[in-house]
């Protein structure tokens, strides 16, 4: 009784601003601008899949370049002195301070044709190299924006698995191969599933990163959606109907990923 | 100087030396209005007003000018809060929701008359502001609004190309073709608004921006979709970075912003193009809805008084509808071909008008288009 009580706030919390919102979400999305039930925004979505694929492309790739680079980077992390780890970690947080905008923007004025490093470059006599309003660039931006979010739990899961479990594989014969395949790999999975999504769901709905660094050519979802709301093309309906489909799409991303999960564990348990 | 400015915030940033800003002390209103009472009487009320406006189109007190709205402050104690926005289409966007209470928004002809027909605006009592004798009758009683009931002009300008003297050949800048030339694929910036981005496909084309004919607004949508592969991107107030850095070449703007430019970079020349351009007009409005309508009309009243308007005008470089400060700018850019053209420049100005709904949709629908097509 007591814990109901408790949750009641959280509950309404949850209420408010999850449940009804969401439906208001689905509301819009399928229904026309005169409030008729329909399923023409659904419908219209699938004009722009070309969008979706360049999103999830770009953010899978985004995601991938995360995990190599955090992956032995959290490993490491895990296995120094506490002290050095507290100052490392905290390294890794230091550009999630700075307002979000500002990093992307410093980043703007590094690639530019005329930025910091084509003017370094053409000293040593190379470039300029156009490295702004592409692909590329978004995908930088995503990485070096997210990257902190697949570093930490990657560290916080590698902490947990114990030395000794590592000095036992050693001296049952392991070589180092296998102590990464058959003990760390294996117990890190959580962290890399968490990272995964942490990375992943943030960067497929980004938009400002795109605008900036993509110089708005590369259009992804989000920039689609903030078009639909706040852009040049009010039409809140058809935007509905797109984060909706995006919605389903992680959705389906995550369960994927949680199946994995669950069936590593299992098994590690057998 | 923006760019020096983002790269010395990162590095505060990083050493957590956060600047504080310095507050100015000096509490004497300096500003010389035409009824000092007319303003006092809402003083010490606890007033407070929303003011939406375009990016970079007010005098701030940088140096050395005017800070406007810490003058109407002063001189009236009502608290402004100012926010901007970069497109009409953002705020229409922004007041369909209606979510948020503005009190005076400021936004072009062609988004006044799609809001007034959608009923969008409170009609304004001249008689509370008096200043409003001062306006060039050249600029009022525009299609948009034909009986003034809701809009009074603020700046006016046209739309030209402004380019790089030193990355363009002079040759090709008094045609729109330039901004589809392969010459300067990956140098040309373009308009990420849907309106702006179809007038000039239209007049192109050699069509009237006005068009409701659907085929000649898909001929333009195509002609835009052709752009895409030599577009570096598309912009609106981050145009001043990239043209004074060089980073590109060409791009189609506003004439008041292509003189703040030049100022900052000389190696900058603005022109008109022979198949017409658009003449726009910007006008303060009061949104319905508003908390403070008769505040509002004593802001707009502030905004049209002579050393203010003459401060903005100098600062944003856009043309002023305001005949007493038009008389007491500088020579120099009251003369300045470029905000004040001679008849012979503008051959064949458009200006915007409201379109049917169903155009308007089907502009949102094709914009939507342009920029998620793959432009390949």
């Amino acid at each position: 009784m007591k814990s109901k009580v408790a949750f009641l706030p959280y509950g309404i919390w949850m209420l408010l601003f999850t449940i009804v919102p969401l439906g208001l979400v689905a509301y819009f999305g399928l229904t026309d601008e005169a409030g008729h039930w329909t399923m023409s925004n659904l419908i219209r979505v699938s004009d722009y899949a070309y969008v979706f694929i360049k999103s999830i492309w770009l953010a899978v790739v985004a995601t991938v370049i995360c995990l190599i680079i955090a992956y032995p980077l959290a490993y490491i992390l895990s296995r120094i002195s506490e002290n050095r780890q507290r100052m490392m970690v905290m390294i890794v947080m230091l550009p999630m301070w700075m307002n979000f905008l500002l990093r992307t923007y410093a980043w703007m004025t590094l690639l530019e044709g005329t930025g910091i490093i084509n003017s370094l470059l053409k000293i040593i006599g190379i470039g300029p190299l156009n490295m702004i309003n592409t692909a590329g660039a978004v995908v930088l931006g995503m990485v070096y924006n997210y990257l902190p979010f697949m570093i930490l739990p990657l560290y916080s899961i590698m902490t947990k698995i114990d030395g000794s479990v590592i000095e036992a594989a050693q001296d049952l014969g392991s070589n180092n191969w296998q102590v990464f395949s058959k003990i760390v790999l294996p117990l890190s999975v959580p962290g890399i599933t968490t990272g995964i999504i942490m990375v992943f769901v943030p960067a497929v709905s980004t938009f400002i990163i795109s605008r900036m660094l993509g110089g708005n050519t590369t259009m992804l979802i989000g920039d689609l959606i903030e078009l639909q709301f706040l852009g040049n093309a009010y039409n809140p309906n058809l935007g509905a109907a797109i984060s909706m489909v995006l919605m389903v799409l992680i959705l389906i991303c995550m369960t994927f990923l949680n199946k994995m999960d669950s069936e590593e564990m299992e098994g590690m348990l057998i | 100087m923006k760019k020096l400015t983002a790269v010395l915030l990162v590095l505060c940033m990083a050493f957590g030396l956060f600047a504080t800003g310095c507050q100015k002390e000096n509490e004497n209103v300096t500003v010389k209005v035409e009824d000092e009472s007319y303003y006092s009487q809402y003083k010490d009320k606890g007033y407070e007003i929303n003011v939406y406006n375009w990016g970079e189109y007010i005098s701030t007190g940088a140096d050395d000018t005017m800070d406007v709205i810490g003058e109407f402050e002063k001189l009236s104690g009502i608290k402004v809060n100012y926010t901007n926005f970069a497109t009409n289409e953002e705020l229409y966007a922004k007041l369909r929701t209606g979510a948020v209470s503005y009190d005076v928004i400021i936004p072009s002809d062609y988004m006044i008359g799609r809001m007034a027909k959608e009923g969008m605006l409170e009609p304004l009592n001249l008689e509370n502001i008096p200043n409003y004798k001062f306006i060039d009758p050249q600029f009022t009683s525009k299609s948009y609004d034909p009986d003034n009931t809701y809009s009074v002009p603020y700046t006016w300008g046209t739309v030209g190309i402004i380019y790089n003297k030193t990355m363009v050949d002079e040759a090709d800048v008094d045609t729109w073709d330039i901004l589809w030339n392969e010459k300067y694929a990956g140098n040309i910036l373009m308009f990420s608004n849907s309106r702006d981005a179809f007038g000039i496909a239209l007049m192109k084309l050699g069509y009237n921006v006005n068009t409701e004919d659907e085929g000649e607004i898909k001929l333009a949508a195509e002609e835009l979709k052709k752009q895409k592969p030599v577009i570096q991107a598309y912009v609106m107030d981050e145009i001043f970075d990239k043209m004074e850095s060089g980073e590109a070449a060409v791009a189609p703007y506003y004439a008041g912003d292509a003189i703040t430019m030049i100022a900052e970079a000389p190696d900058l020349a603005f022109s008109v193009p022979k198949e017409g351009t658009n003449l726009f007009i910007d006008a303060m409005c009061i949104p319905k809805g508003a908390k403070n309508k008769e505040l509002a009309e004593v802001f707009i009243n502030f905004m049209c008084e002579t050393e203010v308007a003459k401060a903005n005008i100098e600062t944003i470089g856009y043309s002023t509808p305001q005949v007493k400060a038009l008389e007491a700018l500088d020579e120099d850019l009251r003369n300045n071909p470029i905000a004040y053209p001679p008849e012979d420049v503008i051959q064949n100005p458009q200006v915007f008008e409201n379109l049917s709904d169903a155009t308007n949709k089907l502009y949102d629908k094709l914009w939507t288009e342009i920029l998620a097509s793959s432009g390949h």
